[in-house]
Parts: structure tokens; C-alpha cells; sequence
């Protein structure tokens, strides 16, 4: 997987050129950003491209027959295209969502749809009742738990998940045993966004399709950092956010296979998404545009298929290969300070860009208010993955995550503020 | 003194660790139903996952009525733990009028913003918790405890003879 070259430090330097927040002083001190995992920062050309469009093409897509409109429309139907390209899906197969937390709710609103009352013929793959299985695993983000819950509640499904290993892995094994003949949908991420682990996807789709289940991959934490290729990986779903990709937040997409998404019954309804509209009953559009009912996040869009131009044209592999050897610096780093564990795949183990770790007697709140002093933003908290924490006994952790403009340095920076935790918090 | 420094004095750091009035046990803070005069509440932050369970007594007849006893159970950042140590030392002192004064009091110091100091005679060592009201992604870390004193008072006072 780890093909490319890693993107050189001054290459890196020069990255970090395109994006103005990073050259932005806090608590007057120079900036280190680690939490990208969270959100990421701009680069001048995602916000120009959004900047643009309102300056020169601003209209409503979709409707009117003026010029406007249909430069509108074909920068907006241009973003969905780049997009696709960017993670290997035809451009059909692309539905923009606000974000990946609505695109796992439209699929499993979408399910519920399917599941009650007059379905058409064609949707009635998707209907879930009393004895089907819908399987997550414990490392996932609420986002892709809570609407699988709330599918169950209301369909009568049950909801089973693959349990995690020690080493911050899934249990395969237990994998092979939980997905069966009852599962209808499995649901997981690609990358988790505490452990840092890549979740073995050809594996699991395989167990996921032997059963004739269908399978959603959570490619938040994938899509902005490795080379993903949706068709290569077989999955019948996937979800992904601008924002964690370089991109403006309010915008994300869904990609479904097409002849899944063109089956799949709507969710929000009205206008831009029907064909024909009478008094009694309406008919609906094929995908992309049957889950597209309403004034679309145009501007959003555009930006975010500016960032996919950014990420393709410094290369996928070479930011892979880069944060490959940055997650190893944060690990080999922190397995040196006293009083720290890390959770997640031990150093060598090919993993993210990420990495969650306790400090022994301090809260990880304490931990991330003395960094942040120091100018070192990090996420603390469960990371929204209670059970993942309470998995390994914690209720809260502190995280660090690079992406492509992060130096060594910074990392350093980190190492050094974080050996300095205990010692501030006067704990032995 | 540097605003970290500020915000986490030696004095909260201290109470962080001593934990005053943080006995009360697994088995009671899972109990659903209490004796008359004690209420009993649980506040989790969903943030940080901070979380506790204070229990709170009184005694006395109506009009002096007094804390008999408050005890919780814990787990969270030094700040939360701090204040509810803090918190536990004043209620020994106070009837249950002046708490509830109390409680108020420590409330607008938070909500400040920095500009509202808090009275070390009135709230002794919870004062200096003062600094908090400048970070407001902590305040509720600090009001964790207080807001479940509110409502474990509530609680003792309604069900009180």
C-alpha cells in the first residue's frame, strides 16, 4: 500500500505555504496543529475556489435557463465528477451529503424507508424486520453506531458488533462468527479515529458478501489520508466530509454502487428530485439526484472538489508514505515518556497519521489545556467512541493527528510538550 | 504568573489529589432510592465524559435546617475534582439557605468571563477557581459538582420532615 515516496520536508514546508491559518500565532505561540483528524485547515485554493463562485458564478443549479445557472450547474456537476475520480467512483455514483454523519443516516433512513409500508419491488432488498443482523464493530464513531441503533429500534433488527482485540485490532476470528446468514448490512470504518488501525476491508467485505449482506465503509478517516479506491475495495457504500479533507465543512458525499443507489428508496423529499408531480403521487429521479431535494451546498461542493485537486495533485501515496513516517515518530515518541500509553497498533505496524494515548494520573483534558499554552492543539475526550474507550478502561483520551503539512518538528514539539505533563500536574 | 498557571493554582492541583468528601462508595452511588432528607444526583459531562454522583443530606427542623453530610464519587479532569473537593469543605459550614446563596454565587463567578472574582470568604479555596471563568470550554468541568449539589439539595430539602 505504502508506494509512494513520503513527501520530503521541504516539500512539506512548501505545503505549508498554501495554507494561511497555519502562519496564524496562538496563545503567542507558533501554531502546531494535531488535530486534523477532527478537522483539517484550507489550502488558499479551496478557498479561492469558493470565493469565485461567488464572485462569478453564483445561481441556482439545476433550474433556469439563464447563463449564470448553467455555469452554476456545470461547476457543480464538475465537483461531483472530480470527487468521484478522487476516491474511484463514476459520477452517478456521488450524492452530496453535509457531512458523513448524514450520509450514514440518509442510508439508514433510506433502510427504514425500505422496511415499512408500500415499498417499490425494486427496493424491497433493503427492507430490515425481526431476525435480521446489522453488524458494526466496537471501534466505531457514534456516527456509524447511533443510526444503526436507531434502524434496529425501528425495524426490530438486531444489532450485533465484532469486538476489538488488545492490540487495538478487530477480532477477526469473532468477525467470521458474528457476520452470517442473518447479517443484512455491515458497517465499519476504514480507518479508525482513535486507534489509528486500517481495518482490513478486502477481509471483511468478503465475510460481509459470502453472507449476502451489504457494506457501508466509514472512509472519514481514510479518504483524506491513503489512496482509496471505492471499486477496488468492493464496498456497496461509503461515506467521507470535506472538512477532514482539506475542504470547507457542510459538505460530504455518499458514494453507492449504482444500481444500489438507483433502487434505494429517498429520504428527504421535494423539490430537484422528482419527475412527475401530482396531487396524489410523485415519481423520483434516478441517483445522484433522488437524494438531492432541496438548494444544494453548491459553493461547498465546488471547494471541496478543489481540495481532492490539491490531495491528487500532491499525491495520495506520497502523503500516505509521509504520514506513515510521521505516526511512527508520535509513537516511537511517546513510548519514551514515562506514563504514557498509546492506544492502537504498537510502532511498526503500518497505521494512520493518529495517535490516542493516556497520561498516567492526568485527566486528558489537564493534558490538552497544558498543550494548548504551548501553542499544541490535540483533541481530548472519547473522540465520540465511548465504547472504544471503555474497551480498553478509559473514558477520555488525548489524540494527536497530522496530515500532509505537518513537520517533524511539530511532532517533536509535541513529544516535548507532552513529557512535560506530569511534571507540571506534579504527578510522580 | 502565566495563564496556565492561573488556571491551575497549587491550591486547586492539591484539592485535585485530596479529594475531600470523595467517599462515597461504588454500591451507593448506583442506589435508586434514598432516605428522607437526602437527594442524590449524577452529572456526566458527554464532552470529556466527566462525570459524578454527590449525595447530600439534611438535618433539622425547618428554618435551621442544616448540611448533615455530603459525600461523591468521581472521575475527571483536576478541575471538576478540584471543585467538588472545594465544595465539600464549604458544605460542612453552611445551612441549607447559604448553600444554595453559595452555589449562585460560585455560578456567577464562572459565567463571568474573567470579570467576576470570587470572595475567598465566602467560597474559601473554590475561589480560586475563579480563573476558569476565562476558559469556557472548563467552566463546566468546574460546575459539575455544584450543579448536581443544586439538584441533590432540591431533592434533600423536598423530602426533608
Amino acid at each position: 500500500m505504502n508506494s509512494g515516496v513520503p513527501l520530503t520536508d521541504v516539500e512539506v514546508l512548501r505545503i505549508r505555504n498554501d495554507f494561511p491559518l497555519l502562519a496564524h500565532p496562538v496563545n503567542g505561540r507558533e501554531l502546531v496543529y494535531l488535530d486534523s483528524g477532527a478537522t483539517s485547515q484550507n489550502p488558499l485554493s479551496v478557498l479561492e475556489a469558493e470565493q469565485e463562485f461567488y464572485e462569478q458564478r453564483n445561481s441556482a443549479v439545476h433550474r433556469g435557463a439563464h447563463t449564470l445557472a448553467a455555469h452554476a450547474t456545470l461547476a457543480f456537476e464538475d465537483a461531483r465528477a472530480t470527487v468521484a475520480q478522487f476516491v474511484g467512483a463514476r459520477e452517478e455514483e456521488i450524492v452530496w451529503t453535509s457531512n458523513a454523519t448524514a450520509g450514514l443516516n440518509l442510508l439508514a433512513y433510506a433502510f427504514s424507508n425500505a422496511s415499512v409500508g408500500e415499498v417499490a419491488p425494486e427496493a424491497r432488498r433493503f427492507a430490515l424486520g425481526p431476525g435480521d443482523e446489522i453488524v458494526v464493530t466496537e471501534m466505531e464513531h457514534h456516527a456509524n453506531l447511533v443510526p444503526w441503533q436507531e434502524l434496529c429500534r425501528r425495524t426490530g433488527a438486531t444489532l450485533r458488533h465484532i469486538p476489538l482485540t488488545d492490540e487495538g485490532t478487530l477480532d477477526l476470528e469473532e468477525a467470521a462468527r458474528v457476520i452470517g446468514p442473518r447479517t443484512k448490512v455491515l458497517a465499519f470504518t476504514h480507518v479508525s479515529n482513535v486507534l489509528g488501525t486500517i481495518n482490513p476491508v478486502p477481509e471483511l467485505v468478503g465475510l460481509a458478501h459470502a453472507a449476502g449482506a451489504l457494506v457501508v465503509l466509514d472512509a472519514c478517516q481514510s479518504a483524506p489520508h491513503l489512496p482509496l479506491d471505492v471499486k477496488a475495495l468492493d464496498v456497496d457504500f461509503a461515506v467521507f466530509s470535506g472538512h477532514k479533507m482539506l475542504g470547507p465543512t457542510g459538505i460530504g458525499a455518499l458514494y453507492g454502487r449504482q444500481e444500489l443507489l438507483d433502487a434505494l428508496p429517498p429520504v428527504t423529499t421535494g423539490g430537484s428530485m422528482i419527475t412527475t408531480v401530482t396531487m396524489d403521487h410523485s415519481g423520483y429521479l434516478p441517483a445522484p439526484q433522488r437524494f438531492e431535494a432541496g438548494t444544494q451546498p453548491v459553493s461547498q461542493a465546488i471547494a471541496m472538489a478543489a481540495a481532492a485537486r490539491y490531495l491528487s495533485e500532491t499525491g495520495m501515496d506520497r502523503i500516505h508514505a509521509r504520514e506513515g513516517v510521521l505516526a511512527q515518530r508520535m509513537l516511537e515518541g511517546l513510548s519514551g515518556i514515562p506514563g504514557i500509553r498509546t492506544l492502537g497498533p504498537a510502532a511498526g505496524v503500518e497505521r494512520a497519521a493518529l495517535v490516542s494515548f493516556d497520561v498516567d494520573g492526568v485527566h486528558a483534558h489537564d493534558v490538552g489545556q497544558y498543550l494548548d499554552a504551548q501553542g499544541i492543539a490535540v483533541r481530548v475526550g472519547h473522540h465520540c467512541a465511548q465504547p472504544l474507550h471503555r474497551r480498553y478502561g478509559l473514558s477520555a483520551s488525548t489524540r494527536a493527528s497530522a496530515y500532509l503539512y505537518t513537520t517533524e518538528g511539530e511532532v517533536d514539539a509535541f513529544l516535548e510538550g507532552v513529557a512535560g505533563v506530569r511534571g507540571f500536574f506534579g504527578v510522580k | 504568573m502565566s495563564s496556565l498557571e492561573s488556571l491551575y493554582q497549587q491550591t486547586i492541583l492539591e484539592h485535585a489529589k485530596a479529594r475531600h468528601g470523595g467517599s462515597l462508595s461504588e454500591v451507593a452511588a448506583c442506589e435508586t432510592s434514598w432516605p428522607a432528607g437526602t437527594g442524590q444526583c449524577h452529572q456526566l459531562n458527554p464532552v470529556c465524559g466527566d462525570e459524578i454522583t454527590l449525595r447530600l443530606s439534611v438535618s433539622g427542623a425547618e428554618g435551621e435546617r442544616r448540611i448533615e453530610s455530603l459525600e461523591w464519587l468521581g472521575n475527571g479532569c483536576s478541575i471538576s475534582m478540584a471543585s467538588a473537593s472545594m465544595l465539600s469543605d464549604l458544605a460542612g459550614e453552611v445551612d441549607v439557605d447559604e448553600l444554595a446563596t453559595l452555589i449562585e454565587e460560585f455560578r456567577t463567578v464562572l459565567r463571568s468571563r474573567g470579570t467576576v472574582e470570587g470572595d475567598p470568604e465566602e467560597l474559601g479555596d473554590a475561589a480560586a477557581l475563579s480563573g476558569v471563568s476565562k476558559f469556557p470550554a472548563r467552566v463546566k468541568c468546574a460546575m459539575l459538582a455544584w450543579v448536581a449539589a443544586e439538584d441533590a439539595l432540591r431533592q434533600a430539602v423536598a423530602t426533608a420532615a
